[in-house]
């Protein structure tokens, strides 16, 4: 009796199971696998799609052990890191700022304004990077014109050939696509704060600027996490907008390459002027940004752990 | 009765009507740009790039139509974007249906496996895809795209769809059963109409995300007639460069079928674009 039951319980997990095979089977044949491949090829060189000779950790020394490889790989690295904490610090602050504004109950024309911010998320990253391109154009750009005629002509600058500028500026047209996100996000966890807080706090006579600090940023702290860590994860992927703004290059002098381009270069299209992928070497970067990312992942959200003690 | 509710201006909002009336600005003065100029002839856009067309000229939406290249990318990525959301709706559902019934520890592990992919990004494997998709015969083919365009949905709408299922009310289900509904027909019958509204999530984020990909596009496709629309946008931008209301033409005709379905969707967008980042 009880035997039989069981295996009416296999029969029935079995069951189940069928209906995630098809979705479980694409997942891992094209996801999961490929992933795990790229780690392993890393360890591997040879010509075009054919790696099948073995050698070690050559190709990261290539990437960390100096020479001209390195340079370019570890600027590339860097710049990705400024570019990280650019989107950070403008992108997630305003963010921030928009929610905390959209959630306020005296505010007029809300569902105004969040569409507006929104937009931009929700084109195609070529787009707004080539859009943005041709406004600052150093000679016909519509900025560097507008800026001529109200008599700051001196602010005219060529925005993207400045290697001290060129970074900033991509990071910045990054950030102004993507501040709809952060925003939404934020809106909703300050709107799910519940009410008691806020009532509690008035009747203490807590100024606007105690209930932010006290009450919303510490509530907020977990989402702030959240929001890290899809910033993180998303400008260490980032490669559309250096490559409509900039070029695959990185250009001015490299001032602009991340890791998505660096990545590119060597792995996919093949670097001047040899033009052929060393797709073992783009392996190894491609590994690189995985650990990267896992790391990063873990250190952001142990730091935004709900100090109160782990819900639930 | 609406007007009662409406809150009086208070000059304590000030800075912030500022800085919301300024964002706005910035996002909607180059998209004015945009529009207003590819309606120029490129003389009068350098005179006053912000201002109406002094004479309306169709001359870079002509060049765009001549070309007829324009409009194969366009069908290219419209056809590569609906059967990739097919896929993607299809396999997540059965899936999650599958996650959400089957209650033992086995299944919560799968659901993790599932759920890794929304950190990971699948660019990150893009070296040993290429070989697969090579492997396959369809490198160089929009259909080449499929595959991954199907693997990449599934984290996001395998986490959506399984949360919203399990919010169905087991007594609606076990009515079914009793009645002698099989899982097949309870599926079909009970919860795809039921999770609807997961299913326009799961899919306007992956129109979003599939009509604007262009990363394997760009690895994978090299022929003129598989070219999806924003790779074609690359060619036409680098073809057109200096003739701004050609370019412009381009990136208008782009970017305008996803701006007027999220003004006319804005909330079912924002939903979309932002579900597979709050868990918990």
């Amino acid at each position: 009796m009880a035997s039989m039951r069981k295996s009416l319980e296999t029969d029935r997990n079995l069951f189940w199971l069928w209906w995630i095979v098809p979705a479980l089977a694409v997942y891992l044949v094209f996801m999961a696998w490929p992933l795990f491949n790229s780690l392993r090829l890393s360890f591997y060189t040879g010509a075009g799609f054919k790696l099948d000779n073995f050698i070690g950790f050559d190709n990261y020394t290539r990437l960390f052990g100096g020479g001209e490889e390195s340079t370019r790989f570890l600027g590339a690295f860097k710049n990705t890191f400024v570019f990280f904490f650019i989107h950070m610090l403008v992108q997630n602050s305003l963010g921030l700022a928009f929610a905390l504004l959209l959630a306020r109950k005296t505010i007029r024309g809300k569902p105004l304004f969040r569409t507006v911010i929104f937009i931009p998320a929700t084109l195609a990253i070529v787009v707004t990077g080539f859009l943005w391109k041709l406004i600052l154009n150093p000679q016909w750009g519509p900025l560097n014109l507008l800026l001529g005629k109200v008599g700051l002509g001196d602010l005219a600058l060529p925005w993207l050939g400045d290697n001290h500028l060129a970074l900033i500026v991509v990071s910045l047209v990054s950030s102004w696509q993507w501040v709809g996100i952060p925003t939404m996000i934020f809106l909703a966890a300050i709107q799910g704060i519940s009410d008691d807080y806020f009532e509690a706090a008035e009747i203490d006579g807590a100024s606007p600027t105690q209930v932010l600090w006290r009450i919303k940023l510490p509530l907020l702290r977990p989402i702030i996490g959240v929001i890290a860590v899809l910033t993180f994860t998303g400008n260490f992927n980032a490669f559309d907008v250096v490559f409509a703004m900039a070029g695959p290059n990185g250009p001015p002098a490299y001032a602009t390459d991340i890791l998505g381009t660096y990545f590119y270069r060597t792995g996919i299209a093949g670097q001047h002027p040899v033009g052929i992928p060393d797709m073992g070497l783009g392996a190894a970067v491609s590994t690189v940004t995985f650990v990267v990312l896992l790391a990063g992942v873990l250190v952001m959200q142990t730091l935004s752990r709900d100090p109160v003690g782990d819900r639930k | 009765m609406t007007r009662a509710l409406r809150p009086r201006f208070k000059i304590a909002d000030l800075p912030g009507y500022l800085l919301l009336g300024f964002w706005s600005l910035l996002v909607l003065i180059p998209l004015w740009v945009m529009v207003v100029n590819s309606f120029k002839v490129s003389l009068d856009i350098f005179r006053d790039p912000f201002g109406l067309p002094p004479t309306v000229s169709v001359e870079g939406y002509q060049a765009l139509a001549a070309g007829g290249t324009f409009f194969t990318y366009f069908l290219n990525s419209l056809e590569i974007t609906t059967v990739s959301i097919l896929g993607v709706l299809i396999l997540a559902s059965t899936a999650a249906y599958g996650l959400a019934n089957w209650t033992n520890r086995a299944s919560r592990y799968l659901l993790l496996v599932f759920l890794a992919g929304l950190m990971i990004p699948i660019r990150i494997a893009s070296i040993n895809l290429l070989g697969l998709v090579k492997d396959l015969g369809l490198m160089d083919s929009l259909w080449g795209l499929f595959p991954i365009y199907a693997a990449m949905g599934l984290p996001m709408g395998v986490f959506v769809l399984t949360e919203f299922i399990r919010t169905v009310p087991k007594e609606i289900l076990n009515a079914a059963r009793i009645d002698g509904a099989g899982s097949v027909r309870i599926f079909v019958q009970i919860i795809v109409p039921l999770i609807r509204p997961a299913l326009a999530t799961v899919a306007i984020f992956n129109l979003v995300n599939l009509w604007n990909d262009l990363w394997f596009p760009l690895i994978i496709i090299r022929s003129d007639d598989q070219r999806t629309l924003m790779l074609g946008v690359t060619r036409l931008f680098g073809q057109y460069q200096t003739d701004w209301n050609k370019v412009l033409a381009v990136l208008t005709t782009a970017s305008v079928p996803i701006i007027l379905l999220y003004l006319l969707l804005s909330k079912q967008f924002i939903k979309g674009l932002t579900a597979g980042a709050v868990k918990e």
